[in-house]
């Protein structure tokens, strides 16, 4: 009786909703305004990032991203703050199957690579820190899933994660001190489409990588496996 | 009817408020705890839908400039598309502690039904 309801309101909802469709303004790319098309006009002059997005995320509104990593390391200090002393059956487990383990050792370096490829490309193709970061932190839980006895080394994650995230506002800093503002770009900007190029947006989103993998990875181990005696 | 299909964003738009609906539909009607979280992060899904395509143009392409053909004048907004990276990194942060309290809340019930779920101290 009450989910009947509840189908019928979210019925209307969605029907009021799509009225609006209508009415949506038009974008005011097309008419050459805005601060997107500053972006984009502007883009190639300014940091010679191929991808526009990418120079959004970590250039433009770069000070933004920070306030992005920190909510990550909040919501992990949180999650491991509640998780602490928590006690799994892991040793209980039966060994995962053959095609499993076989599959996992063939495509586990795999996995990393298209990671690693996805962060140090994020000024060229679509992606960045965080999706590379998320792969490696799948590839990570696959090890898990995979092999009972397989434990990740906390002590290298907590310093990998501490560190990047360092990095990053020392980066910031380090723009301050040779440029007229915070997270300035003062590496020399290169050629578009080239690997080494748009200053100091391919090193900000390998520390932001760093750091969401480590972090995730830190959380799945924890779900995993509890505390470490 | 015809009006509508002819709008470039009716058929993305009715992915993205369909999705917010089935995640409210989960989030309210649902006993099981996972289940309300699962409602929650395809509802969430559904919002950053509506977000890139409320960037989106007819007959332009991403954002990026990979051959020297893709000038400025031929890109959607990519404005929209940097503030959904954040949304979704946010997204999965409540995800995982919203999961990390679950946990929680079953060791010393032992259930994960919220109608038998009734002390709220402790």
């Amino acid at each position: 009786m009450r989910k009947t309801l509840y189908g019928i309101l979210l019925l209307l909802f969605f029907w009021y909703m799509m009225k609006f469709v209508n009415y949506l303004p038009k974008s005011p790319v097309l008419q050459g305004k805005g601060v997107s098309n500053y972006y984009l006009q502007n883009d190639k002059k300014d940091t010679a990032a191929a991808n526009v997005v990418t120079a959004i995320v970590v250039n433009y509104r770069g000070f933004d991203t920070l306030g992005e990593v920190t909510v990550l390391f909040l919501a992990m200090t949180g999650l491991l703050a509640v998780l602490m002393g928590l006690k799994t059956e892991r040793g209980k487990l039966t060994e995962a199957s053959l095609i499993l383990r076989a599959g996992t050792r063939l495509i586990i370096a795999l996995i990393f690579a298209y990671g690693i490829y996805i962060f140090v490309h994020g000024h060229l193709t679509p992606g960045g820190g965080f999706p590379g970061g998320a792969v490696i932190a799948t590839g990570i839980f696959l090890l898990y899933a995979s092999f009972k006895d397989y434990s990740l080394n906390r002590t290298w994650s907590v310093i990998l994660e501490s560190f990047s995230g360092m990095g990053f506002v020392i980066v910031g800093f380090l723009g301050l001190l040779k440029g007229k503002s915070f997270l300035y770009n003062f590496l020399p900007k290169g050629t578009m489409g080239h690997l080494l190029s748009a200053g100091v947006i391919p090193v900000i989103y390998i520390l932001i990588a760093f750091k969401v993998a480590s972090e995730l990875g830190a959380l799945v181990s924890q779900m995993m496996e509890g505390e470490k005696e | 009817m015809r009006a509508a299909l002819s709008n470039p964003y009716f058929l993305y738009m009715l992915g993205a408020f369909g999705l917010l609906a089935i995640g409210f539909w989960m989030v309210l009607s649902s006993r099981n705890l996972i289940k309300i979280i699962l409602g929650l992060n395809i509802a969430e899904s559904g919002v950053n839908l509506f977000l890139v395509v409320l960037g989106y143009i007819k007959g332009k392409t991403a954002p990026i400039f990979t051959s020297a053909k893709i000038g400025a004048n031929s890109m959607v907004d990519p404005l929209p598309q940097a503030l959904v990276l954040t949304s979704i990194v946010i997204g999965v942060s409540v995800t995982a502690l919203a999961l990390a309290l679950i946990i929680k809340v079953y060791e010393k019930n032992k259930t994960l039904d919220i109608a038998e779920i009734k002390n709220l101290r402790g």
